[in-house]
């Protein structure tokens, strides 16, 4: 039913919140999938530097890693990319119809397993020096 | 209506005198009619205050009058009662404070599906919601992703013709001999369909989905679900099940479904919709898929 009313501002103030962790999984799911394909395009180009030689591919990856926001989007990577797993997993059980009634649960235990692996990442990925 | 013999005596009694034009007569009457409505308003609205109220704030829209053609919420005060329902708020409201206040309903026990609504943000049947358990003030709304014709009533022929596109009709391959023996079901098999046949086509579900409001031509929960009651039933033999499931395959049936629950969770009929569906596609796979 495309072709919604439109009921001014009153349709849009808080809709947001009629969201159901359903659906926060399924946009997130969205989001991160899309991240990831991003990510690869990107990892790619880095690894492709290696081709101009062991030097050219060494500097490259030094002269990233010595950059904070490298190390911050690196945090944020493995954020997405944990989530999509579990996250996917927890799709791949709701598609053989495997513990429906806990779909909402499911999708909490992947919210708060990310946060933990996530904040347990940090020390790796921030603490070296940025040479 | 006691008011309403009232105002039949008076039309004798002015009759009798025969001394105004009718029009004037009218107008008198009219002028009288609004005074005790007004007085009635101003008394039922004072002794309110000692009683315990609840405060509804109600979408309102008529684009036939106009001063009313852009979308306000009105709010209406009204006693609240053990036991009052969203229905009976709305109705109190419509009875006494604004006759035009439209929106549908007739059983009133969660049976013809009349009266889904979208209340305090999400989709339920007035008549089944209990005011004791929502946040004040009440907000009503018509059903999202629906064309709203008037205040709280929706355009439903959409939804009807989903429901109708998967032919929710008992149609067996094979009928008994004489035609008129009865068709007996398993009882598993009765116990397998017995969810799905609840449906009360209140739309509630289709109103919640995220891809059906953004996909006309997405069956929907509801539709599906209806497919699913007679794909599952075993009267129907073979053949008609390929056909059921050719129609809920398509590239706008089941495989449009992103499992987000939201019609699960809003059918006030307990229909597990999404599992219904997940079912569907994992029996259209197996339709299609043939290795052995
Ligand atoms: C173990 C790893 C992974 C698992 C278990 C997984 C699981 C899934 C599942 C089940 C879906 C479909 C969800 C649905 O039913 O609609 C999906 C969608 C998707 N995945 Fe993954 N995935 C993984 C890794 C990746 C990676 C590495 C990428 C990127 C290169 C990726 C990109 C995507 C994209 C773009 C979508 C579609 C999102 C959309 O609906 O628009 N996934 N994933
Ligand atoms: S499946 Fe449930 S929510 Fe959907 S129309 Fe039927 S009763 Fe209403
Ligand atoms: S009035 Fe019939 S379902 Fe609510």
């Amino acid at each position: 039913m495309s072709q919604s009313f439109n009921r001014g501002t009153v349709e849009d103030f808080g809709r947001w919140r009629e969201f159901s962790a359903g659906m926060w999984a399924w946009i997130f799911h969205k989001f991160t999938g899309w991240v990831l394909v991003g990510y690869l395009f990107t990892h790619i180009a880095v690894l492709s530097t290696s081709l101009g030689g062991d030097e050219l591919y060494t500097s490259t990856l030094q002269g990233l890693e010595a950059l904070l926001v490298v190390r911050f989007l690196e945090v944020g990577l493995l954020a997405v990319a944990v989530f999509h797993i579990l996250n996917g997993v927890r799709l791949l059980m709701v598609d053989l119809g495997v513990g429906l009634e806990a779909q909402d649960k499911s999708f909490y235990a992947s919210m708060v397993l990310t946060g933990a692996i996530t904040v347990a990442s940090i020390p790796t990925f921030l603490g070296g020096p940025l040479a | 209506m006691s008011t309403q013999i009232e105002q039949q005596e008076t039309e004798e009694q002015e009759q009798e005198t025969e001394v105004e034009s009718p029009g004037d007569r009218r107008r008198a009457q009219k002028r009288e009619r609004e005074a005790k409505r007004q007085a009635q308003r101003e008394t039922e609205e004072a002794t309110l205050d000692d009683e315990e109220t609840v405060l509804l704030k109600v979408f309102r829209y008529d684009p036939e009058v106009e001063g009313k053609q852009e979308p306000r919420f009105d709010d209406f005060r009204v006693p609240f009662h053990k036991g009052m329902t969203v229905l009976d708020a709305l109705i109190y409201a419509r009875d006494t404070y604004d006759s035009s206040l439209t929106f549908r309903h007739s059983c009133r026990q969660a049976v013809c599906g009349s009266d889904a609504l979208f209340i305090n943000g999400r989709q339920r049947l007035g008549c089944k919601t209990q005011m004791a358990d929502l946040e004040s003030p009440v907000r009503i709304e018509p059903l999202p992703h629906q064309e709203v014709i008037k205040d709280l009533v929706v355009d439903m022929e959409h939804f009807y013709d989903q429901m109708h596109a998967v032919e929710p009709y008992f149609d067996a391959d094979e009928l008994p001999e004489d035609g008129l023996e009865e068709q007996r079901q398993s009882r598993e098999n009765r116990e397998k369909v017995k969810m799905s046949t609840r449906c009360i086509w209140c739309g509630a579900c289709m109103s919640s989905c995220n891809i059906a409001a953004g996909d006309n031509k997405y069956l929907g929960p509801a539709a599906i679900n209806k497919a699913y009651r007679f794909a599952m039933d075993e009267r129907e033999g073979e053949n008609r099940k390929h056909e059921r499931l050719r129609i809920i395959e398509q590239e706008h049936g089941v495989w449009r479904c992103q499992t987000q629950f939201s019609c699960t969770e809003v059918c006030p009929k307990d229909i597990p919709l999404t599992e219904h569906i997940q079912e569907l596609k994992r029996e259209a796979v197996k339709n299609n898929l043939k290795f052995w």
